[in-house]
């Protein structure tokens, strides 16, 4: 973990002010993403996987407040003054969401759309950019794209929707993508065409991706790493591989046992993780998955483990207990 | 090989759908959402219907339930024919269908109470005593893993997404129905709260002795729950099979892209590079012949001109396609 990364998450954490009292929605995060890898994050909804993005591109709500360092090509984009930002987000910075209907503007056409960010972006003149939005989109697998350029989002499908986001964040060559649940909104047969774009478009432009999702069997064969996220704080972290073959932090195996096997019987009850995830104005003290958790005993309930290698460096998880049989990769 | 009408276990079937045909008028042209269906699910059983997002399986739900009208067909439930009711006669039947949507939090009245909304359903069905009605009330939440105590009293938005389909189901288990359609009940939830509920409705289909439609587009929950299962394409059926005979070996092309498509979390299995080919056509100007074949790989002339149908290809396993994978029976 010596080479510069191109992205690095330094010690950072979220607070939002509601109602009920201070959010902590990010607590101490660190990470880190190379050049040309995918990082997968996983986690259940109000795990803090979006607020954590969010954070890193600068988007966060007026009211949160942010800390640490976020370190992207050389410098720290928390506080970086508003102008530099925006050149940098949209052209080495791209981000893709889960619903395409929120980030499309609904009143514009594609083209208008697509034609504006490379103007914008990479000066091109009115006839190159559009001679560009025109293979951007063949390349994302959209059909007669010189007419797709004239249509408004509602008068694509999801899928072709999702597309054309995608083939917008990739205009301007990014050196990070986001991409923020990209499937969840889609049918299987079309999320599994959207994962394989996505895929085929990061190796030929060797750009760095980080994958959210609350899907383990999405980021199972697609990602180098993952980092799986509970209640704000990254509970186990591993090269994909190796955190198949062995989970260590007890919520990794239950997520995935959770998950309906294609290969086991009808009617076969599935190991469910019992309770829900803690209210993140309460912190809890100790570990905040003990209360679910089946291993948890006297000292989860008291202190918080911290996230940290065990046998090899590249392996960290926060568990005072974790599993020690190989567990998963065989389900 | 003889075409099959009525392709399932023709014993003591409780809902029969025959040759149901739905549409939607849409600006002057029609939606073809349910086209010439035909089904039967036993007593008892768990069929679970999948297909993707516009392929008529959430229609042919409510056109079951008649709150979305047949053009033509029937649907008989325990041997009387639904689509020939009206008004008293038809929600006298109701009470023993029930539906369980799939946003649980929009499909509960955000200013109600939780014991009002469980107790409606009563309420319409004219149980007079509110002390019966409580008590009813109190057991169904129970029985569905909440405290009443708690609960009653409070509002939907208090309660997370899981808890809130814990509740859509108490609401419509509390008139102790025979059979529940399920329309995609766990799509909007969390991997660990799924589980959850699809353990809950297994609890509850053998406490309350229940038979279940069980919609949803996620082959891998489906095949949890379901003896059976059916695959749904543009308005028609393509395959109809005991749940483990159709993921050994599926017949139609359309069942086999499905499965593919299922991700699998283990990173050895490396994703199949692009199983799908395009999406599916408008179900407005359907294809001729076989409306799959746009996207199927084994298309041919015939499956142009010829619509295919449901065939046994194996003990009642059933596919419409005139290139099945599987030799035929």
């Amino acid at each position: 973990m010596t080479e510069p990364a191109l992205l690095s998450v330094e010690g950072v954490s979220v607070d939002l002010p509601t109602p009920r009292g201070n959010l902590r929605a990010v607590d101490q995060i660190d990470l880190r993403v190379g050049a040309g890898r995918t990082l997968g994050i996983v986690g259940e909804s109000g795990c803090g996987k979006t607020m954590l993005s969010r954070a890193i591109l600068q988007l966060l709500p007026k009211k949160a407040k942010l800390s640490g360092r976020v370190m992207f090509d050389g410098q720290d984009l928390v506080g970086l003054d508003p102008e530099r930002l925006r050149k940098l987000r949209g052209r080495s910075l791209a981000v893709v969401f889960q619903d395409p209907m929120t980030s499309l503007n609904p009143v514009l056409t594609i083209g208008t759309q697509l034609i504006e960010t490379l103007q914008e972006h990479l000066e091109l003149d009115g006839n190159a950019a559009k001679r560009r939005s025109v293979e951007l989109l063949a390349a994302v697998g959209i059909p007669a794209p010189e007419q797709r350029l004239m249509q408004y989002p509602h008068q694509l499908s999801g899928g072709m929707r999702q597309r054309v986001a995608i083939a917008i964040a990739l205009s301007c060559e990014p050196k990070l993508l986001i991409a923020d649940e990209p499937t969840t909104a889609l049918d299987v047969t079309i999320q599994a065409q959207i994962l394989d774009l996505l895929a085929r478009e990061q190796r030929r432009r060797h750009m760095a991706m980080i994958l959210i999702t609350h899907d383990l069997g999405v980021v199972a064969g697609r990602t180098d790493e993952v980092a799986v996220m509970y209640a704000g704080r990254v509970v186990e972290r591993a090269p994909t591989p190796a955190l198949f073959k062995k989970m260590r932090m007890p919520y990794t195996e239950a997520l995935l046992a959770a998950i309906p096997k294609i290969d086991a019987a009808p009617h076969t009850p599935l190991p469910a993780i019992s309770g829900r995830p803690p209210d993140p104005t309460r912190p809890i003290q100790g570990c905040s998955f003990s209360p679910r958790c089946r291993y948890a005993a006297g000292q989860c309930h008291r202190e918080k483990p911290s996230l940290a290698a065990a046998e090899s460096l590249d392996h960290q998880y926060a568990c005072f207990h974790p599993i020690e049989v190989a567990a998963g990769a065989t389900a | 090989m003889m075409p099959i009408s009525q392709p399932s276990p023709s014993r003591d079937p409780l809902l029969t759908v025959e040759n149901l045909v739905v549409e939607y008028a849409v600006g002057g042209k029609t939606i073809h959402a349910v086209s010439d269906v035909n089904l039967q699910v036993a007593r008892g059983e768990t069929l679970g219907l999948v297909g993707e997002s516009g392929c008529g399986k959430s229609t042919l739900g409510r056109a079951v339930l008649q709150l979305r009208r047949a053009v033509s067909g029937r649907v008989l439930f325990d041997g009387q024919d639904l689509t020939a009711m009206q008004g008293d006669t038809l929600r006298q039947m109701r009470r023993r269908v029930q539906l369980i949507f799939q946003d649980p939090i929009a499909s509960l009245n955000p200013r109600r109470r939780i014991g009002d909304i469980i107790a409606e359903p009563l309420v319409i069905s004219g149980i007079k005593d509110p002390r019966q009605r409580e008590q009813l009330v109190r057991d169904v939440l129970g029985a569905v893993g909440l405290d009443a105590a708690l609960v009653v009293g409070r509002l939907p938005h208090e309660f997370s997404g899981g808890q809130c389909q814990r509740i859509c189901i108490a609401r419509a288990l509390v008139l102790n129905p025979e059979f529940i359609i399920c329309d995609e009940p766990v799509s909007a939830l969390d991997v660990s709260i799924r589980a959850q509920i699809l353990n809950l409705l297994e609890e509850m289909k053998a406490r309350y002795g229940l038979t279940l439609l069980f919609i949803a587009h996620d082959l891998a929950v489906v095949k949890a729950v379901s003896d059976r299962v059916a695959v749904m394409y543009l308005g028609r059926l393509c395959e109809v099979g005991p749940s483990e005979q159709l993921f050994a070996h599926p017949a139609h092309p359309y069942t086999a892209l499905l499965i593919e498509a299922i991700p699998v979390p283990d990173p050895d299995v490396r994703p199949a590079e692009s199983v799908a080919v395009g999406e599916p056509p408008s179900p407005m100007s359907p294809p001729s012949g076989c409306r799959f074949r746009t996207r199927c790989p084994k298309a041919d002339r015939r499956c142009g001109d010829e619509v295919p149908e449901l065939r046994a290809v194996a003990p009642n396993q059933f596919v419409a396609c005139h290139h099945p994978l599987i030799a035929t029976a």
